[in-house]
């Protein structure tokens, strides 16, 4: 939470002021009993009625002065508290923006955008609060507490007593129930879990006839939890009548203590009555309070868990300083190559050794978790390899600033992840600045031009977020568009076209070979017909390079090659 | 309309707490209870404050008696609530349950048409998060509407008894609150709606952005991503500024006219006690009625707001509970045992929507043992074929029969019994391996469960895992790869051995070397019996008796490997295209 109290810096006139008039506004409140009293022992003993009227405008005016202190202050919560909240948030944005992929990889998406949406709404409800209620309601409680003994230092004694009785109770009440909402969370979990698994898993549970003995766990686990809720229910309905007993038996002796002040003459009546007023004044603040604890509780927990993303420092350091590119030298070259993911135990690539002349077309294949993938993601330095060194045009990929290193490369991931917008804006994320005429290039290069041309509005047709309205193939050759847009020096198609049938698969290869001679192009892939006809092959099994060569090179000396082209094209086919 | 609505979703609450109608009228009578006893503690501090005039006119005697009077009362006061939160509480939490198992058993007899349309996070949500809002506004609903509407009449009895005159004032002065309240609430009902739609516009981004980081990255794209970002954060720092502040006005001024009603109540209870109407301790007991009387109102103005909402969850629920039932099976419906695998479609019609026809007409003979390839381009439908096999889907018309038998005149328990189903996107449960591996034979023995792992090559590495059969593997399957996650469901029908299968052979996503196993783990699950094989790979293809090709959701082309290729047809273009680049 400290971190973050640094975003309330431009908020610190507003996160003052706001309690201060909170406190005002109490003050006001806390006058009125000696109001009430006035008019009881001065107005009616005397029967003084202009005295009474005019206590009664005052009470009026305390009234409005509270109003308007009240709202003043409502203000300047909701200012700070909004501010505040936007401010994090957008430093929380810029921060995930800048983590390399192996934060992102061990915290994972989903957590993250719940930090940023519920998390964060959690934490400007408790801000909001607290600027309004934090100061206000143990001023009142103690406040009360201070009128009673300026009013009759005996009678105050009760005051004494029955405060930490009443906070015992109800904050003893809230610590015990606390950890059992956990349970009932993790109760409710359960449920839910059960329920999800059986809609992901219907044809499985049909067809092996579960459904009874699911209905039956589900039973026994939603009568867990209801047991649970009740036990919690019960203990939560203790603390109202509790509260009740002690106030009341409170205000009860209250009343003794005062008929004997009276009578020994210290006390008048309406002190009595403003005595006993104090004392339901701070019976409803207490409760406030009590609800206040757990708002701020739970907006503390959220507050920390956003602040250790702020924590989370990416890994990666990039130069600002532009490099001097070797023109002779190869494209891309791998020196002794490792890699080992943060949290894994083994190498996902161990001791790679291999160049890439400028213009060829190189295949990589393996099976899964070969490490295809995380071949071709050290080339534009979305991980940092843990061994040897990555060159791009003769320099390290770990000396080149972000933008000059990724503005060379176009890379279509395996999952092909598009954005809400048109079409033409998707193609843009490849490069601002595209013409149409680039555009659709790119599109017939990647053979969308065709469905892209049969869409209402073209090139101009809205895309759905994450491409929901497109199939898969239409989605995969669009994300080949958006990287061919750039006109990069190396296109990387990481199994990019795995929904395409073969034949556009191979039309798709043929385009891609007649662009510019001079594009380096890296094809991973499963099959072996996307690949057969690259200029080098490097196979890949558990991390190793255990063939680089042509097509018949590796047919002749590589086992693990012949294994996989020999399981998708049998032997008597090719004869 | 919406009121007629919310009355239908009352009355089916109602239905579900008639159960506990003993508990309800608990609840109502200890409500009625505790608020009388509340409403005539004031009278009796009053009286009590009567007796404290001055210095020599203090009954002490007097003051005794009315505390103890007190005391009882406050202690009864004090159980009455009790047993009432308990009530209510036993009321709710069991209503909850209740509609929870109702809710799943309905998931549990869903058509599979219904699953398949809806996103699974909103059935989820309609059973865990709408129910628990709805109980959430159920037990407030309980505990504040009647004590609140008790409080408010309770007052007003007690009021009028003491004075009519200062209770005149309360009564008029009183709906200025909910005047304020409401008046409060509808001027920000648009300005919470720009709220939480311009927070969903946000949330939409996110989810796009911080999703695809690494796209992102990749692109370069993090600088316009921010300023897009900013721009929606401050227009939502804008309006939620708006909506909170004016909402937060709402107590203030409420309380700012319940002071006014103190106010009131002070000026005409002071004067009419000069006049002699009234005595200070009766003042008191008025003073701290307005307090209560202004405070259900606010109270109830929340409630309301909340109990509709907890109808429109109950809504929720209950449109799913009442979602129409898969087809129920007829009273003359058989128990089949023994299934030979035959298999025979009878001019099946069949489409998921009308106005797309898909099956025409579709007529195919299996004997028992024989293969059925389904091929084709992906998407082109073939879980079309398992759905109708397997009875998720009902034909539109013509028939499935099994060993002769129309599907639809067996129970689904016994035809689904008979197949064996192995698809590729493999769902296991969240349990231990072994719980997995018996889903289809509850009462197999230690020897079984073994037997069938060896003979689906699942033993070994099974047996390399933490806890061996007993390790405990997550939703999803995680921590196992996708290759061994198939071999377990390999292991799963082959502990059973029905006499027909359905499988779904491997893409892509399969390394070679487990590739191997699951062919021949699959090749051992066929032997001489009737499978259906969504395939990929040539040699199924060339071995099956029948090769259905289908393509956009259609099956086209229909027979064996050599005659297809003859007609020079969809499948001959597709067997070509594969083998020249």
């Amino acid at each position: 939470m400290k971190k973050l109290l640094v975003y309330m810096k431009d908020y610190k006139k507003e996160s003052i002021l706001g309690p201060l008039f909170k406190l005002l506004e109490a003050s006001f409140e806390l006058l009125v009993p000696l109001v009430v009293s006035a008019i009881i022992d001065v107005g009616i003993a005397n029967r003084d009625v202009p005295y009474i009227v005019c206590m009664v405008l005052l009470m009026v005016a305390l009234g409005v002065i509270g109003l308007v202190c009240s709202i003043t202050a409502q203000y300047f919560a909701a200012k700070a508290a909004v501010g505040f909240t936007a401010k994090v948030r957008s430093a929380l944005f810029a921060h995930i923006q800048s983590l390399s992929y192996t934060e992102m990889d061990t915290m994972g998406t989903s957590t993250l955008i719940t930090r940023m949406t519920s998390d964060m709404n959690q934490v400007q409800n408790g801000v909001n609060l607290v600027l309004r209620l934090f100061l206000r309601s143990p001023f009142i409680v103690f406040g009360a507490m201070i009128m009673a003994f300026t009013i009759d230092v005996k009678s105050a004694m009760v005051f004494v007593v029955t405060i930490p009785a009443l906070s015992v109770v109800v904050f003893g009440v809230m610590l015990i129930s606390m950890p059992l909402y956990k349970k009932v969370q993790a109760g409710l979990d359960r449920v839910l879990r059960r329920t999800r698994e059986n809609l992901s898993g219907v044809r499985v549970i049909r067809a092996f006839n579960k459904e009874e003995s699911e209905i039956q766990q589900f039973d026994e686990e939603n009568r867990q939890l209801t047991k649970m809720q009740m036990f919690v229910g019960r203990i939560s309905a203790l603390m109202n009548p509790i509260t009740y007993v002690i106030i009341n038996v409170a205000t009860l002796v209250l009343i003794w203590t005062g008929a004997w002040q009276v009578e020994g003459g210290i006390l008048t009546q309406g002190q009595v009555v403003a005595l006993v007023n104090y004392m339901s004044q701070i019976l409803v603040e207490l409760i406030k309070l009590a609800n206040l604890v757990i708002t701020v509780t739970k907006a503390w927990a959220c507050a920390n868990r956003i602040e250790s993303i702020f924590d989370q420092q990416s890994s990666m350091q990039y130069p600002k300083q532009s490099v001097q590119e070797d023109p002779i030298a190869d494209v891309i070259t791998f020196e002794n190559v490792g890699l080992t993911y943060k949290n894994a135990g083994a190498e996902s690539l161990s001791n790679l050794n291999f160049s890439i002349h400028r213009g060829q077309t190189v295949g990589i294949i393996g099976g899964t978790g070969a490490g295809k993938t995380s071949l071709v993601n050290l080339i534009p330095r979305f991980y940092d390899a843990s061994q040897g060194r990555v060159l791009v045009n003769g320099v390290d990929v770990r000396e080149y600033p972000q933008d000059q290193l990724r503005d060379k490369i176009g890379i279509v991931p395996q999952k092909a992840v598009l954005f809400g917008g048109s079409i033409a804006d998707n193609l843009r994320w490849g490069k601002e600045d595209a013409t149409r005429e680039e555009l659709m290039d790119a599109l017939r290069i990647s053979q969308a031009e065709e469905f892209v041309e049969k869409r209402e509005g073209g090139i101009d047709a809205m895309v759905a977020q994450n491409g929901k309205n497109l199939s898969g193939g239409q989605r995969q050759r669009l994300t080949i568009a958006r990287a061919l847009v750039r006109k990069p020096e190396i296109l990387i198609l990481d199994d990019s076209a795995s929904a395409l049938d073969y034949a556009t698969d191979a039309k798709l290869r043929k385009a891609i070979r007649q662009m510019d001679p001079s594009v380096t192009v890296l094809i991973v892939s499963q099959r072996a017909a996307s690949i057969q006809y690259a200029d080098q092959i490097i196979v890949l099994d558990d991390g190793e390079a255990v063939g680089i060569g042509t097509h018949q090179e590796l047919l002749q000396n590589c086992p693990v090659y012949q294994e996989i082209y020999y399981s998708q094209f049998p032997k008597e086919v090719q004869a | 309309m919406q009121t007629h609505n919310n009355g239908e979703t009352m009355r089916k609450v109602l239905r579900h707490i008639r159960k506990y109608w003993f508990y309800f009228i608990l609840s109502l009578l200890f409500a009625a209870v505790t608020v009388t006893l509340t409403l005539y503690l004031p009278i009796l501090i009053g009286e009590a404050v009567d007796l404290i005039l001055a210095p020599g006119q203090v009954d002490f005697e007097g003051i005794w008696s009315l505390l103890l009077i007190m005391g009882v009362m406050i202690g009864g006061t004090a159980l009455s609530q009790w047993i009432m939160n308990v009530c209510n509480n036993k009321i709710t939490y069991n209503t909850i349950q209740d509609i929870r198992e109702e809710a799943f058993r309905k998931i549990e007899n869903l058509p599979l048409k219904y699953i398949d349309s809806h996103s699974y996070g909103e059935v989820v949500s309609r059973v865990i998060a709408d129910v628990d809002q709805f109980a959430d506004g159920l037990l407030m609903g309980f505990t504040q509407f009647f004590t609140g509407v008790l409080t408010i009449v309770g007052t007003l009895i007690f009021m009028l008894t003491m004075n009519v005159g200062i209770t005149l004032v309360v009564v008029v002065i009183t709906p200025v609150s909910l005047f304020v309240a409401s008046f409060i609430a509808k001027k920000t009902y648009t300005m919470f709606q720009l709220q939480s739609s311009t927070r969903g516009e946000q949330t939409g981004l996110i989810d796009e952005m911080i999703g695809n980081q690494k796209v992102v990255a990749a692109f370069g794209y993090q600088e316009k991503a921010q300023k897009r970002f900013d721009e929606v954060n401050e227009r939502l720092r804008q309006c939620s500024l708006r909506a909170i502040f004016f909402s937060s006005i709402t107590n203030p001024a409420t309380r700012f006219v319940n002071s006014l009603v103190y106010a009131g109540v002070g000026v005409a209870g002071a004067l009419s006690a000069v006049a002699g109407g009234i005595s200070v301790g009766q003042l008191t007991s008025f003073l701290s009625y307005a307090n209560q009387y202004t405070k259900p109102f606010n109270e109830i103005s929340g409630v309301v707001t909340e109990l509709q909402n907890a109808l429109a969850c109950a809504a929720r629920i209950f449109e799913l509970i009442e979602e129409e039932p898969q087809t129920p099976e007829p009273p003359d419906v058989v128990e089949l045992t023994d299934l030979d695998g035959s298999v025979a479609l009878e001019h099946v019609y069949f489409s998921y929507a009308p106005e797309q026809k898909l099956i025409e007409d579709f007529n195919l003979e299996v004997k028992p043992g024989s293969r059925i390839a389904i091929v084709g381009p992906t998407g082109c439908g073939k879980t079309t074929v398992i759905n109708l096999l397997m009875r998720f889907y009902d034909v539109n018309q013509g028939c499935i029969r099994v060993s002769g038998t129309d599907i639809r005149k067996m129970t689904r328990h016994s035809l689904r019994a008979g197949y064996g189903m192995v698809l590729q996107e493999t769902w296991l449960k969240s349990g231990t391996i072994r719980e997995n591996i018996i889903m289809g034979k509850p009462d197999a023995t230690e020897e079984e469960i073994v037997a069938a792992a060896k003979a689906s090559h699942a033993h070994s590495f099974i047996k390399r895992l933490p806890q061996g059969y007993d390790t405990i593997i997550t939703e999803e399957g995680g921590g196992l790869s996708q290759g061994q996650k198939q071999l377990l469901c390999i292991t799963r029908v082959m502990l059973c051995l029905p006499p027909m299968l359905i499988l779904d052979e491997a893409t892509s996503s399969i390394d070679t070397r487990t590739e191997i196993k699951i062919q021949e783990a699959f090749a051992r699950l066929m032997e001489g019996r009737t499978s259906f094989i969504v395939a990929h790979r040539l040699s199924t293809i060339r071995e099956a008796d029948v090769i259905l090709v289908m393509r956009d959701g259609k099956i086209i082309e229909q027979g064996d490997h050599e005659t297809l290729l003859q007609k020079n047809g969809f499948y001959a273009q597709l067997y070509n295209s594969q083998f020249s680049a």
